[in-house]
């Protein structure tokens, strides 16, 4: 009997075994940007940024232009690749150091400008590739290499929230937080990726996707509890919900 | 016919970008190069051409950074502190092969230090700056027209090698108006391949400058440093005057070299055999041709807006061969001729014997 195969690997998704660790959402997230990429047929005009992080080699699984950039300046790399070849459908792939710590002012600023490129925001709450470091995004209580008893509000401060803080500003069009825990968000991660890179098409500025993801090995979890943690606990802090959609309020 | 115009030396960096092909500006403000800032942001977007004004000088130079890699000629400038700022970003760029233009309006330091002219960025220049084997190819014009001049030929340099090049000019070639003939050369940027466009029917490119795997990074580092040999071999230029006979070299760069061209003119209206050596590039340095006309003086004089910095690559050129004498001004001080000539007078004196 024929079978039909419900299920194979993107083109853009290079045939080679990733290096990250068993339960690490980089894969799953990779895999969604190599399946909308293929969809929308936007291989020849897409490049990607790199960030400093565990996923700073991640050309060697998207099979597409790509660039790295130094720790936390995705956002300034995407500006000027953007400015300078307009036509281009361009992302940043950056980690929670590299965006909420060391590159806040890029974030901040290349979004107030309304550049038009996308920002996939993977955040995990710790420093995955140093080895467990306290991040910005590193929750309430949390141990890290660097806050061994847990974070601290009192001297190491709260969770800082991105989404919220770039909703403050006027030009960026799309802000979403959605997550990965469970194949419908998984879904619904990859309508968002879709519905940015569809923006930057048409030209409607900034998009920010914050995608809540996993870190198994530096959480001290199971790949299985990694993902629970994430929908229990991490969802509770950054709550998962459409911040602005400007294309479609406008449309409606 | 050419046309003439008097200009500050600020707006000729300007004026001489745009006319070398110039595609982008990224630029964060500074003083004392203000100006040039300005003038990009009047005149690139008349040229359908990208300025951004960005939120500091690391995001500018990284701004650089991405149109580079997409095959954009691309330029930053800023002051001693700025410069300080962008030397990570250089060194990612030299690291990915990204051409690219920085110019450099030195100011005095350490620190904060002031606006007024300097040349104490010279190590910064010359050797690196950033981490990591590299070297920028350095550019020191001494005049407006040079301003303008080695900017437009800058990003010849820098495409040719795919290396970025630095303008090391100060506050005083920045400031100061002179006549100016303007560029008009066409630009003929190569074709780059190996730019980030979209893989539009072949395989992905790749700007890094990350190799993980061992012996990767040591063998990356090899081709580099080739690269570098066939710039020592190719790119050297400098400025001779009066050198021939001379038996008092002076080795001086920038605004530092115009004075001593002063000084060597009233020296010879003495009869004194006073020459000058200006190294244009001060990265590759022309060592040789400083080591050759060192040898037959029995002086060489180096004047620097330093404490003393170039006077080192002189001394590696002649290799004590010859006496070597320095004077030089801190933080923003520029010396006159008059004080020149007498720290040479004092220098001869010294030597006679006896």
């Amino acid at each position: 009997m024929a079978q039909t195969p419900v299920y194979s690997r993107p083109d853009v998704l290079t045939d080679v075994p990733t290096f990250y660790c068993p339960g690490c959402g980089h894969g799953i997230i990779h895999r969604l940007l190599a399946e909308v990429i293929d969809e929308m047929d936007v291989r020849g005009r897409t490049v990607g940024i790199a960030p400093v992080g565990c996923s700073v080699t991640a050309y060697d699984y998207l099979d597409i232009d790509m660039s790295e950039a130094a720790h936390g300046r995705a956002p300034a790399v995407a500006t000027g690749i953007k400015r300078a070849r307009p036509d281009l459908l361009v992302f940043a792939y950056q980690g929670d150091g590299d965006l909420a710590s060391i590159g806040l002012a890029e974030i901040l600023h290349a979004a107030n400008r309304g550049e038009n490129y996308t920002t996939v925001f993977v955040n995990n709450t710790v420093y995955g590739m140093t080895g467990g470091q306290m991040a910005p995004t590193t929750l309430v209580d949390q141990k890290t290499t660097t806050s061994p008893d847990g974070r601290d509000v009192a001297t190491m401060g709260h969770p800082m929230r991105i989404c919220e803080m770039i909703e403050t500003l006027m030009n960026p069009c799309y802000i979403v937080r959605s997550s990965i825990h469970a194949p419908p968000e998984i879904r619904k991660t990859k309508k968002c990726i879709r519905k940015a890179f569809d923006y930057q098409l048409a030209g409607e500025g900034f998009s920010f996707i914050e995608i809540l993801s996993t870190c198994p090995v530096h959480w001290h979890m199971t790949p299985g509890q990694s993902m629970q943690h994430v929908k229990d606990v991490v969802q509770k802090a950054f709550p998962v919900r459409t911040f602005r959609d400007r294309p479609e309020e406008r449309d409606a | 016919m050419n046309e003439r115009l008097l200009m500050n030396g600020n707006e000729a960096v300007g004026e001489g970008a745009i006319r070398g092909g110039c595609d982008c500006y990224f630029g964060y403000p500074i003083t004392p190069q203000n100006e040039l800032t300005a003038y990009m942001a009047r005149h690139m977007p008349h040229h359908d051409r990208v300025f951004v004004q960005a939120e500091s000088e690391i995001a500018a130079i990284n701004m650089v950074f991405g149109a580079a890699a997409a095959g954009k000629r691309a330029m930053t400038s800023s002051s001693s502190p700025g410069i300080s700022l962008k030397q990570e970003g250089l060194s990612y760029l030299a690291g990915a092969e990204l051409p690219m233009v920085i110019v450099n309006v030195q100011r005095g330091g350490p620190g904060l230090g002031n606006i007024m002219p300097s040349q104490a960025d010279y190590f910064q220049a010359v050797k690196g700056g950033g981490h990591g084997d590299y070297r920028l190819i350095v550019l020191a014009p001494a005049s407006v027209q040079e301003m303008h001049d080695f900017t437009a030929m800058a990003f010849d340099l820098a495409d040719k090698h795919r290396n970025p090049v630095m303008v090391l000019a100060d506050g005083r070639l920045g400031q100061m108006m002179e006549p100016l003939t303007l560029w008009d050369k066409e630009p003929l940027p190569p074709e780059k391949p190996w730019a980030l466009t979209g893989a539009h029917g072949r395989k992905q490119n790749i700007v890094r400058s990350f190799y993980n795997v061992t012996g990767a990074l040591e063998e990356r580092n090899r081709i580099l440093q080739a690269k570098m040999r066939i710039i020592e071999a190719e790119e050297i230029r400098y400025e001779g005057t009066e050198l021939e006979d001379a038996d008092v070299v002076f080795v001086a760069f920038g605004t530092s070299a115009r004075l001593c061209k002063e000084v060597v003119q009233k020296y010879r209206a003495e009869g004194i055999r006073a020459g000058l050596l200006r190294p244009i590039t001060l990265w590759p340095f022309p060592s040789a041709d400083i080591a050759r006309h060192a040898e037959k003086a029995r002086l060489v004089f180096v004047v620097e807006m330093n404490a003393g910095q170039m006077i080192e690559d002189v001394r590696l050129a002649c290799d004590g061969r010859v006496p070597i004498r320095f004077h030089g001004r801190l933080g923003g001080g520029v010396p006159t001729t008059r004080e020149i000539r007498q720290a040479v007078d004092a220098a001869l004196a010294d030597l006679q014997p006896g």
